[in-house]
């Protein structure tokens, strides 16, 4: 073989009239006869601001392109999932805003939720209404860092204020919330660690009037830009067929063209009874992956809306002694408030022996809590399913074939956070 | 009987007495098979008509507070179509080596989670294409974190870890796959340079 054919996305970079790129093969003669096959290996990270934190990849390229992807992960493990085995159910849950710390309430959400399954607990109305505000300002959160951090990556700087800008209003109404901006730990087991502050509502109402226009922008700024289409069209493609085998989840399962979300599928909080739409791709690329999560955020603002409609004044924990601290007068005042406060402090909840898994649909993809019981306090053993580390697994089979600079771009798409890669 | 419990029953029938036992848990089904047949049984699950069980959530592995309780491996499986769980469990005995086939070729998304069970467990997954620690590093010699009989702290001393990491090659790192290119042979630890030896990537190095 003298010659091969080697797609350059960037050769021709021009749109035709529907919006898709126009491309033009080069044929690239190898002078494959008076030289020796000569690989060069290309070592990416852990330090590197291409790669979302500390990953590693061990390339090894022929010219420009990929022949071999290596990952190495793990520069941040901490043994998340050990510390859990020492700890009451309630003690786990500053954990889980450390595991994919840039959706913190969501993670604080799924393991209440995964607590209250084996437990066999029934959370109240106005609570759930809380937890799907909390899931999904967390879903807002996570896009727009994503969206910012791939436009830096791709050349592109301008998304990136105007999205970290919009984040930072809903990190303020967090902080309004837990008084934290990043370690939230909002849930409970059995309810919420508040209610929501006064010029709480006001305030998403106010985000969620005006937070679609930026992405209206961002629409204008990347969905037609030559620059942008020539990046990421038919770069690191997973067919449907693919995308199931190597179990991917969450916006990278959907861009593929498999409709499946969890907060559809699997429906918990309630999220049957509201009015939104799961944004579905058709070619599993790049491209399709930034227009799924671009409406993605315009569907987490329209149930963002329908939750603020219908929270009504109510009790937010559930209302029992066991699993639920007693409010601090009652505990300083009446002698059983008091026993129960302690218990609970000291002794945790005990769950009965058995096990379950809860899923949810986070903004990465499915993230699984798996809880097993002996009849204690603390669990026999807590495993997160880390959406993000099963969506980077499939990283070398991606980049294998491409080019250099279209890793960059593929392993800004798997939205990766190494928090929860490494636990 | 519909949904997981008609699987189960299904499988009853097909497997007979390699279907140790079944429960419903939480309203999560889960069926206990024996580890010799496991990979014949998801191969089953997965490819059956009417079964379907087509997409792999998660493989993990839950080690008891009791130590004569088996280690088990875990299989949570789902059938897209029809929005259906169904819980794999193997049990392997302390006593015995802790080895099951691998699923890798039945779903390719197995290669790093069982890479994970392998690191922190220590559980063998039998036809792996590259079984080697993944959260860990590859010269990792305080045994599998997970495991119950692993303390929380770790075996060695703060001091013992300290001096480790300090003495640590940083070319010992590289992986297999990547010394053929590296040529950092030398700093290898000996069982390491067996290994790459026996798997015939030497040539240039």
């Amino acid at each position: 073989m003298s010659t091969r054919t080697v797609e350059m996305a960037l050769a021709t970079p021009s749109i035709d009239a529907s919006g898709r790129a126009t491309r033009t093969p080069l044929r690239v003669p190898i002078p494959g006869q008076d030289l020796p096959a000569e690989t060069m290996m290309v070592n990416i990270g852990p330090q590197h601001p291409a790669t979302h934190g500390v990953l590693r990849l061990v390339l090894e390229l022929d010219g420009e392109t990929v022949l071999r992807c290596i990952p190495h992960v793990g520069y941040l493990h901490s043994g998340f999932e050990k510390l859990g085995e020492y700890r009451h159910y309630n003690q786990i849950i500053p954990l889980t805003d450390r595991t994919d710390y840039l959706s913190p309430m969501a993670n604080n959400v799924a393991l209440a939720l995964a607590a209250e399954k084996l437990m066999g607990i029934e959370i109240t109305e106005r609570c759930k209404v809380l937890r799907v505000i909390a899931c999904e300002m967390s879903r807002i959160i996570s896009h727009l860092v994503w969206l910012g951090t791939t436009g830096i990556d791709l050349g592109a700087f301008t998304p990136f204020l105007w999205s970290f800008q919009e984040r930072e209003r809903i990190y303020n109404l967090q902080e309004m919330w837990t008084g934290a901006r990043l370690t939230t730990s909002v849930s409970r087991v059995g309810g919420m660690m508040a209610d929501i502050p006064e010029g709480f509502e006001a305030g998403l109402r106010d985000f969620c009037a005006t937070f679609p226009d930026t992405l209206r922008e961002v629409d204008t700024m990347f969905t037609r830009n030559a620059i942008w289409i020539g990046r990421t069209q038919g770069v690191g493609v997973m067919t449907a067929e693919e995308a199931i085998n190597y179990s991917l989840s969450g916006p990278m399962l959907r861009a593929s063209g498999v409709a499946w979300d969890m907060r559809k599928d699997k429906p918990y909080l309630d999220y049957e009874s509201y009015d939104f739409d799961v944004p579905v791709g058709e070619h599993g690329d790049i491209y399709d992956r930034y227009l799924v999560r671009l409406e993605e955020m315009h569907q987490s603002t329209r149930i963002l809306s329908q939750a603020l409609d219908r929270l009504k004044p109510g009790p937010i924990n559930v209302a029992d002694p066991r699993v639920i601290l007693p409010p601090k007068s009652r505990a300083m005042s009446d002698m059983e408030a008091m026993i129960f406060h302690f218990k609970q402090v000291m002794e945790g909840i005990d769950a009965p022996p058995g096990e379950a898994y809860f899923g949810v649909e986070n903004p990465k993809g499915e993230l699984g809590t798996y809880f097993v019981s002996d009849g204690t306090a603390k669990p026999v053993r807590w495993r997160i399913r880390p959406p993000s580390f099963i969506n980077l697994a499939a990283l070398p089979k991606m980049c294998t074939g491409a080019l250099l600079s279209d890793v960059i771009a593929i392993n800004a798409s798997v939205d990766i956070v190494m928090g929860e890669i490494d636990r | 009987m519909t949904g997981p419990s008609a699987s189960v029953a299904a499988l009853r029938a097909a497997f007979g007495a390699a279907v140790e036992r079944d429960d419903l848990i939480c309203g999560d089904a889960i069926v206990w098979v024996a580890a010799a047949r496991a990979h014949d049984i998801l191969t089953w699950l997965r490819d059956t008509p009417g079964q379907e069980y087509n997409y792999l959530v998660d493989v993990t592995a839950v080690d008891y507070r009791d130590p004569e309780h088996p280690l088990e491996v875990v299989y949570q499986l789902r059938a897209l179509d029809r929005a259906e769980d169904l819980r794999v469990k193997v049990s392997l005995q302390q006593s015995a080596p802790l080895v099951v086939d691998s699923v890798v070729d039945l779903w390719r998304g197995a290669d790093w989670l069982e890479r994970e069970v392998f690191d922190m467990f220590g559980v063998s997954f039998h036809g792996h294409p590259d079984l080697r620690r993944i959260l860990m590093w590859e010269s990792y010699n305080e045994g599998h974190p997970l495991r119950k009989s692993f303390p929380l702290r770790g075996h060695y001393t703060r001091a013992e870890q300290t001096r480790q990491a300090l003495g640590i090659t940083p070319e010992a790192n590289y992986s297999m796959e990547e010394l053929s290119i590296a040529q950092a042979y030398n700093d290898l630890p000996k069982d390491m340079q067996e290994r790459l030896e026996a798997s015939g990537r030497l040539e240039g190095a």
